[in-house]
């Protein structure tokens, strides 16, 4: 970055840093706003359970840019990363159910007479155990299932039918394992404590919501990561033509399982944050409507946008919040509406709608005549279109 | 023995019982090109799909450089050195024609490389070279689904040399080319043949008489003949398959 190094090196250096730069102090800008600015706002407006609500709906835009991974760039429709958010809920949980004094026992395993502690709960005295487990756990089964599935070219609809049985298959053992896992009821968090505070009091709570936007940040700086540089084109390439790839040199396996274990970790994450300020994790959160709900998310913000992810996420959830307590009844109507409306009117999502449409309308705002990136009779001939869509096999 | 490129012994594929490829042998010397002619049937793509591993051979095999390629997995086949464009151009339709470039053009195609590593100075002039010699260098950072036909037909073929194959395999180049865009694929695909040994499938006689020093004709899943391309077309027996193709066309 001296005087004497060459002039074009350190011009196309500093070009090519400059838009991450940036982006890098937006998205510090954002987390910083979402940190200070949101829970003084709420309380301001006398709406201070929203804070909660909040922190949880960020957990899950953590799951959202994970679906956004393997879905949104990859094209791997998962209908089941319930079952890695539940890993890592439950791994957090049985953490916290075993801060007791020496001896004793989370108290529904004296409610079914079990004496001793299953041999899997453990290790989940340790904390760094736990905080492993949380992400790793999920990160290897996704990896392990993915290797399996991936490596015997199961693909599009079978795949998506696989994890959803995958998911059927969990929900059912965790959800009649009493003696194993308090069944039904599943764990309770928020009477626990850590560190000596409950995990239920302001206190821990205000340390979750910071912990968070921390994790939402890394998570989506991972992502962002991933998917830009080569391996990212590759993804794309993948989704939009797999056995293409193949014939280029590539074996896709191994790229697939690699995001499909991210976004399995990064699903644990979530888990554990939304279960602690939750303060329960049941098998409900194994609900094939709740895994289902993860990909609207996506959808509504936006396939293959990291943005669109995190926005889609948290829009949809305070929608849900907000119509559910007024209207009860309708929100599922409300919810499938959504989707459909996405899917036939923005297929892009939000903030696919943005960076084409969206640009459009604030130019002729403006007075401005639409961009045109090719040469006109090409881009508005439906005929070309029409070839574009098909000529792909 | 050395210096074939590529040997097929006594090749068969049959599908649920249909003989596409039939006692196929063919060989071809290193720096060879080649073209295969041959009617709609004949097993021109398949034989390419052996090659390439996407189909398995029921019988005989094929040896590329001396190796065998049987059950040898898509990718494994590509990294030896076999490069192959597809009869409809199969390019990457988000990715822009450098990034569609750039991906084939990466050495080192496991996970971890690809990772880590950036693309290398030389590998950016290359991907920047061959933008150039396929007339796309305007285009580079499009998406390629604006692309014309020619165009991904050409970007394609770009993608093919950007791997640095040894043989390259290319099926039916200037399907619904115009003339000006054929007479490009043709000058572009002899360029080639200076450094690349090639086989090409194509119909357009025109533009095989272009090309073509050595034609191989298929037929029914087997080969025909094989000769300079004066010599296939006065030959009898191509010209009755030629000719009388609409009598056996169940075959
Ligand atoms: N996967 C398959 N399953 C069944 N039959 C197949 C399969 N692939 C090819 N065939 C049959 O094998 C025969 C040869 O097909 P192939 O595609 O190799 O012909 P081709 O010479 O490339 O023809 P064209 O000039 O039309 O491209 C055809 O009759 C085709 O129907
Ligand atoms: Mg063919």
């Amino acid at each position: 970055m001296t005087a004497n190094t060459p002039p074009t090196d350190v011009q196309m250096h500093r070009r090519s840093r400059r838009p991450l730069l940036v982006e890098a102090g937006i998205v510090v800008a954002i987390a910083l706003l979402i940190l200070f600015a949101a829970p003084a706002l709420l309380t301001a407006i006398g709406q201070e359970f929203r804070i909660n609500m909040l922190g949880r709906f960020l957990a899950l835009a953590i799951v959202a840019l994970g679906i956004d991974l393997i879905w949104g760039y990859t094209g791997m429709l998962s209908l089941g990363h319930g079952v890695f958010f539940s890993l890592g809920g439950y791994g957090i949980a049985m953490f916290l159910q075993l801060q007791l004094p020496e001896g004793e026992l989370p108290e529904f395993f004296t409610l079914y007479g079990v004496k001793d502690l299953p041999f899997f709960w453990q290790p989940f005295h340790s904390l760094p155990f736990s905080i492993a487990a949380i992400a790793l756990v999920p990160a290897l089964m996704g990896g392990v299932l993915g290797y399996l599935v991936f490596r015997n070219r199961i693909r599009g609809v079978y795949f998506s039918i696989l994890t959803q049985a995958a998911l059927i298959v969990f929900f059912n053992f965790f959800n009649s394992q009493q003696k194993l896992i308090n069944g039904t009821n599943g764990l309770k968090t928020d009477t626990t404590k850590i560190f000596d505070v409950y995990t239920g009091s302001d206190q821990a709570q205000g340390i979750f919501y910071l912990l968070t936007v921390v994790l939402l940040v890394l998570a989506y700086v991972l992502c962002r990561w991933l998917t830009s540089g080569r391996v990212g084109k590759l993804l794309v390439a993948i989704r939009d033509d797999e056995s293409r790839v193949r014939f280029s040199g590539y074996d896709p396996t191994g790229y697939k399982v690699l995001v499909f274990a991210v976004s399995a970790g990064l699903a644990g994450v979530a888990g554990a944050l939304y279960t602690v300020q939750s303060g329960i994790i049941s098998p409900k959160s194994m609900d094939i409507a709740f895994s289902i709900e993860m990909v609207i998310w996506v959808a509504v913000g936006g396939r293959a946008s990291l943005v669109g992810a995190v926005v889609g996420a948290l829009a949809v959830n305070f929608a849900k919040s907000i119509l559910s307590e007024q209207f009860p009844d309708i929100w599922l109507f409300f919810q499938g509406a959504l989707f459909l409306g996405v899917v036939t009117v923005l297929p892009g999502g939000f903030v696919g709608w943005l960076r084409n449409q969206g640009q459009d309308h604030l130019r002729s705002l403006f007075g401005r005549p639409r961009r045109v990136i090719t040469y006109p009779s090409l881009a508005e001939d439906p005929e070309v279109d029409y070839e574009r869509q098909n000529l792909r096999n | 023995m050395s210096d074939k490129i590529l040997e097929i012994e006594n090749l068969s594929v049959s599908f649920e019982g249909f003989k596409a490829l039939n006692q196929l042998n063919f060989s071809m010397d290193t720096g060879e090109l080649r073209v295969i002619i041959g009617p709609n049937g004949a097993g021109k793509t398949t034989f390419l799909d052996v090659i390439t591993g996407k189909v398995q051979p029921t019988e005989g095999r094929a040896l590329f450089k001396g190796k065998n390629l049987r059950s040898k997995s898509e990718h494994k086949i590509s990294r030896l050195g076999i490069g192959r464009k597809f009869q409809t151009p199969r390019v990457y339709l988000k990715l822009t024609p450098r990034e569609n470039l750039d991906l084939s053009c990466n050495r080192h195609k496991n996970v971890l490389a690809t990772l880590l590593g950036r693309p290398s100075k030389t590998e950016q002039r290359t991907v920047a070279g061959l933008l150039e010699t396929i007339g796309l260098s305007t285009k580079a950072d499009l998406s390629a689904e604006l692309l014309s036909h020619g165009e991904k037909q050409r970007l394609e073929i770009g993608m093919l040399v950007a791997q640095s194959p040894d043989l390259l395999l290319v099926d039916e180049p200037v399907a619904g080319l115009t003339d000006e865009e054929t007479e490009n694929v043709g000058n572009l695909l002899l360029t080639l043949a200076a450094s690349h040994s090639i086989i090409v499938i194509e119909h357009d006689m025109e533009f095989v008489r272009q090309i073509a020093r050595q034609v191989t004709v298929l037929h029914q899943g087997s080969v025909l003949c094989e000769g300079t391309m004066d010599e296939v077309q006065t030959n009898p027996q191509v010209i009755e398959v030629y000719l009388g193709q609409p009598e056996e066309s169940d075959a």
